[in-house]
């Protein structure tokens, strides 16, 4: 797999949509897109990215610049020279850069950020060891919430498109990721899924990533929250362990609940632990087997959802009335 | 393991920055990287120099800076050291911190030729 953007090993669903053409450290992607999509939203791109949303054009990534994925928004990982001569090296210079190393990441997720917002989409980036029970609980929530919001997922995971075939099984829309080698999901596959996926405008996307407490945590998705599900079967002082995940989480979900009455698992103990990492996280009781606690998710979904359309009918509201006044000067 | 990732991420920038700014050889490079931050510099060193040949910055030195964690401590209203994420305040012995730094993950500067 390319651990930079992914791509190597990609399944998407059953087809395979993309033909990379990578040559890597040097990174000359020729990625031959066809970024024909009907998007009946309103591009007004007024928020400060310069997108170039060339959809439609077979481009081709030849340039001897340096930007990538022009047709997803200007990408520029060169600021210019800032360069500062040392004297007493040799022929040696020092070229300063002062760059996020994780830079790369967090444009695509800025796009990512922003095309959810436009359309409305509600993303929740879901993160957890492997065994919390993240599927059942998808599963169990799609079938909850599916006659109130339209629901897709892209599911995340080394191998085997069984994840994305139990959540096929519900009716949602659902896409596979395989990174192959790789530990997380990054801002570039979560780019290409959506597109593959169309998610429906102001529709819940909840993307599974890779069964992980670690690496998943440096990766901003674009995601409007990270949900950290922690069972009641692992270890209470997982937030003390992986601080660093439940540091980035908004909310932590306590999942199967049910079995608390067998084993000696100390809710105060932990919800007290994730505080110390994270003062501000939310806290969520559940059993996504016995439905108790669920309805509390869905009201934390709703009320996200509720924000999030406020913030998208507030921003077509300041577009309309610019129409209008731009009407009236006519 | 995702250091890998992060890894390429540096050779990224390098390799597009000596097209940028017309050098050919990366010597040295220079990183902030915060005692907080989802990196581990053992195994990131390790990365680079598994890869870093046959790139601009084949052989080239790579240096770690680290960045002391520090935090916001709500109860103290001043900014105390944050030796890991739970740490409590080193006044007050309270949890309410909130990360002001620490957690970088920086390209600084490179020496080049």
């Amino acid at each position: 797999m390319c651990g930079v953007c992914g791509c190597g090993s990609e399944t998407i669903g059953e087809a395979h949509g993309h033909d990379h053409g990578h040559s890597h450290h040097g990174h000359s992607h020729s990625h031959p897109h066809d970024h024909d999509h009907d998007h009946d939203h309103d591009h007004d791109h007024d928020h400060g990215h310069d997108h170039d949303h060339d959809h439609g054009h077979p481009h081709d990534h030849d340039h001897d610049h340096h930007h990538e994925h022009a047709a997803r928004g200007d990408i520029h990982y060169g600021q210019g020279p800032a360069g500062s001569h040392v004297p007493g090296l040799s022929q040696a210079r020092m070229v300063k850069i002062e760059q996020d190393i994780l830079g790369y990441n967090n444009g695509y997720a800025a796009e990512n950020r922003a095309m959810f917002e436009e359309n409305g989409i509600l993303a929740l980036n879901l993160v957890s060891s492997p065994g919390s029970g993240k599927t059942t609980l998808l599963c169990r929530t799609i079938a909850d919430l599916k006659d109130r919001h339209s629901i897709a997922v892209i599911e995340g995971d080394q191998q085997t498109s069984n994840d994305a075939d139990r959540i096929r099984a519900t009716g949602a829309k659902a896409l596979q990721v395989n990174t192959g080698k790789g530990c997380h999901l990054d801002a570039h596959m979560v780019g290409h899924a959506t597109e593959k996926l169309e998610p429906a405008e102001d529709s819940l996307l909840f993307i599974e990533n890779v069964g992980n407490l670690v690496c998943p945590a440096a990766f901003d998705l674009g995601e409007a929250a990270k949900v950290v599900i922690l069972s009641v079967t692992e270890g209470e002082d997982k937030p003390v362990k992986y601080p660093d995940m439940f540091a980035a989480a908004e909310v932590m979900i306590l999942n199967k609940i049910d079995l608390l009455p067998y084993l000696s698992f100390d809710v105060e103990q932990c919800v007290a632990y994730a505080r110390r990492v994270n003062p501000g996280i939310g806290v969520l009781k559940v059993s996504a087997t016995s439905g108790e606690g669920l309805e509390d998710w869905y009201r934390w979904i709703g009320d996200r959802r509720q924000s999030l359309l406020a913030g998208r009918v507030a921003r077509l509201e300041s577009k309309l009335a610019a129409l209008r006044a731009r009407m009236d000067r006519a | 393991m995702h250091e890998m990732s992060l890894t390429e991420g540096i050779l990224r920038v390098l390799e597009q920055q000596a097209a940028a700014q017309g050098f050919t050889r990366v010597v040295k490079v220079r990183l902030e990287i915060g005692e907080l931050s989802a990196v581990d510099p053992e195994s990131l060193r390790f990365c680079f120099e598994a890869i870093r040949d046959e790139t601009v910055a084949d052989g080239a030195e790579l240096e770690i800076i680290p960045l002391p964690g520090r935090a916001f401590c709500v109860d103290c209203g001043k900014e105390v050291p944050l030796p890991h994420r739970f740490a409590v305040c080193p006044d007050c012995g309270g949890g309410k911190l909130q990360l002001s730094g620490g957690d970088e993950m920086r390209i600084k500067d490179l020496e080049v030729e």
